[in-house]
């Protein structure tokens, strides 16, 4: 292990040993379930080096951009806008919460049944081992679903720079006023943390690089309409998930060299499966870094996934900001607009995401939809009746799984799956 | 050619050879505990020519054995079905330790199925052991559960919280066959419940080992008053089905 990292961890007040044990086994995961996949693109070479310095070099550059003054705020959701962050010259990370981490201390903070999501961002903390959470200045804590609202009262405890984020629960003229009201809210936070006033100038440059860094992503998914598929739907989620932890300007670059070569692919028909493989659009809750098991499952039982339903995927990254206004005002109305489109569970109604789920199955041609709830996540286990409803009206084929990062339950999730892949098959 | 299905499941093994179409060998063991082993007995001096695994030890099952395919439980039993109910389109299958409940278009093909979560609720493994509880053999449950004459409700579907529950009622005094019919209506809930979400009417045909049990049986059919049919050996329909489904890609 490179020693310059163990002392940046140390520093950080991580606790060595068990992110070692964290490593190890990310480490291994990563090798079983990505590097064992045949004919990836070569451009996810990239990919493999990111997620081999997630906890390594990019820390390092983090720990690189705080020592010029640079400020990092850690956040748990797509509704933080990284387009604020960027204007005040700050740095926006997605905080670690795909893994069940130091169970046995967080039951001590929250129930029992609680989604595996909420649990495992406490996990990380009590356990000492997210060293992207111990960098960050400031932390973002929105009120999305009750268990995440109630939940930042408790993180509130363990850390001394929360900061609790409101959102609207309704699409309603109200619910936007609401949303505008607490990003200025939030742009005056970001601003006094690093003491730097935002301009019409940076936030026009923010905006810019993150509709590139979303841009890219279209074009990724874009190319998965061919079939054969150019790129498994591990690969993609993965791509998807780094999104939310490199430096902006280079994941663009990244992605669209990786995009360069799948339209090479394409046009010579060169798949990472057969042609007319069963294809899936994943539907539902976010999977975060290193919650790999459904699509794993998914992909080693016959099918490929086409698409991804999701924050961490179309729901994220779906809209662009518009780019045009000319003051701090405008752009921040633009950044309103793009953001109260997210279709996320916490709406009601929310018809939208369901609009969504159809057309992303026709666009990606999914010959079935896997509706993917965690555990105890009640606004998506919810809808995920209605949307199976929906489907099957539409004689769309749709599997509801409910599970979380456990794997004791692999076994039967795996059964299902494949039952739903013969059943598309028949 | 001799076509077999296996069906490794939790409690059981089955295994069925076909040849043109005809069942020439059905052999059926205890799993124990270990799958693998059991496999290669219930296996020995059988002759054939390809073989099909179903069942929860079917990847383990494809590893150890060279050249045989694997079908999921829930096709298998879609297509064993069908060999003896032509226009079966529901399904109930209760097994050891998982229950589904599988509608099928026109054609016979899957067009739906849910299954139970993780636990053993509302499974045989459930009645193997509340059966043991009351002291009744598995064979003797369901007709003493039939005999009683007074609904007794069991609310926990757990299989250790019923235990409690049980030992409790039992303490009370309450009557044996009663708490043994309470327990078979809890199961009956949980079969219901996903019967509903898959189909609604028409006839059910069961199958798996809990569809032996008459209280079982009974109970359904009189809580959503259709039709329920069950083979003379429930527990050969996933063997049965994945040999059919082997015979039919011709391997």
């Amino acid at each position: 292990m490179n020693d310059e990292y163990v002392s940046m961890w140390k520093d950080l007040g991580l606790d060595l040993e068990a992110h070692d044990s964290l490593l190890s086994v990310l480490g291994n995961a990563y090798k079983d379930i990505f590097l064992t996949q045949k004919d990836r693109p070569e451009g996810m070479g990239y990919f493999d080096f990111v997620m081999s310095e997630v906890h390594g070099l990019r820390i390092k550059e983090l720990m690189d951009e705080k020592l010029q003054g640079r400020k990092i705020i850690g956040s748990y959701c797509v509704f933080v806008p990284e387009e604020i962050a960027l204007a005040a010259n700050a740095t926006l990370v997605g905080l670690c919460s795909g893994a069940d981490f130091a169970m046995e201390e967080v039951e001590r903070y929250l129930p029992r049944n609680t989604c595996a999501l909420i649990k495992s961002s406490f996990g990380f903390k009590l356990g000492k081992v997210c060293p992207y959470l111990e960098s960050a200045d400031m932390i973002v804590g929105e009120n999305t679903c009750d268990g995440k609202k109630k939940a930042y009262e408790s993180l509130g405890s363990l850390v001394d720079n929360l900061y609790i984020m409101d959102l609207p629960q309704m699409k309603s003229d109200q619910g936007r006023d609401l949303l505008r009201n607490e990003y200025d809210r939030f742009k005056s936070a970001v601003e006094k943390l690093t003491g730097v006033a935002i301009t019409a100038d940076s936030l026009t440059e923010a905006v810019k690089t993150v509709n590139a860094k979303r841009s890219a992503l279209h074009r990724l998914s874009m190319l998965r309409k061919a079939d054969p598929s150019p790129i498994s739907g591990l690969d993609a989620l993965l791509a998807n998930q780094v999104f939310f932890y490199d430096n902006p300007a280079r994941f663009t670059e990244s992605v669209n060299k990786i995009c360069d070569e799948l339209e090479t692919r394409i046009a010579k028909k060169q798949g990472v499966t057969p042609e007319k493989t069963p294809r899936i659009l994943l539907s539902g809750c976010p999977m975060a870094v290193p919650n790999w098991k459904l699509p794993w499952i998914i992909e080693t039982s016959g099918a490929v996934i086409v698409g991804e339903e999701s924050c961490v995927g179309e729901r994220g990254v779906r809209n662009l900001t518009k780019d045009s206004g000319t003051t701090v005002d405008e752009l921040m109305d633009a950044i309103t607009d793009r953001y109260f489109k997210v279709d996320c569970a916490i709406f009601t109604p929310n018809e939208d995401r369901l609009d969504h789920i159809e057309d992303m199955t026709k666009i990606y041609k999914a010959d079935g939809v896997i509706h993917y709830g965690l555990q105890f996540c009640h606004p998506y286990i919810m809808e995920s009746i209605p949307v199976e409803k929906a489907l099957e009206g539409k004689n769309i084929p749709c599997l509801r799984i409910e599970t979380d990062y456990g794997m004791e339950d692999v076994g039967q999730v795996k059964t299902r799956v494949e039952a739903f892949i013969e059943q598309i098959k028949d | 050619m001799k076509y077999a299905g296996i069906d490794i499941g939790s409690r059981t093994i089955e295994l069925v050879v076909l040849e043109g179409g005809r069942i020439i060998e059905s052999r059926q063991a205890d799993t124990g505990f270990d799958p693998i082993t059991e496999a290669k007995k219930i296996l020995a001096g059988v002759a054939y020519d390809g073989i099909m695994a179903t069942g929860y030890g079917r990847n383990l099952f494809e590893i150890v054995f060279d050249d045989s395919k694997t079908v999921t439980e829930i096709k298998a039993h879609a297509k064993g079905v069908r060999a003896f109910f032509r226009d079966a389109g529901t399904i109930l299958d209760i097994g050891g330790q998982d229950s589904k409940a599988i509608a099928l278009n026109e054609n016979g093909r899957v067009q739906k199925f849910e299954m139970n979560d993780r636990c053993a609720a509302g499974t045989g493994k459930f009645i193997e052991i509340m059966a043991k509880n009351l002291g009744f053999s598995i064979d003797e449950f369901g007709p003493a559960a039939l005999e009683a004459t007074k609904d007794l409700s069991i609310n926990s579907m757990c299989t250790v919280f019923a235990e409690s529950e049980v030992t409790s009622l039992i303490a009370k005094g309450a009557d044996r066959k009663e708490i043994a019919r309470g327990l078979h209506l809890s199961v009956v809930k949980r079969a219901i419940g996903m019967i509903n979400r898959v189909s609604s009417n028409g006839p059910i045909v069961f199958s798996g080992g809990v569809a032996k049990n008459p209280c079982i049986r009974e109970l359904i059919a009189q809580t959503l008053g259709r039709q329920i049919l069950v083979h003379q050996n429930p527990q050969m329909i996933g063997a049965l089905g994945a040999a059919m489904i082997l015979e039919e890609e011709g391997t």
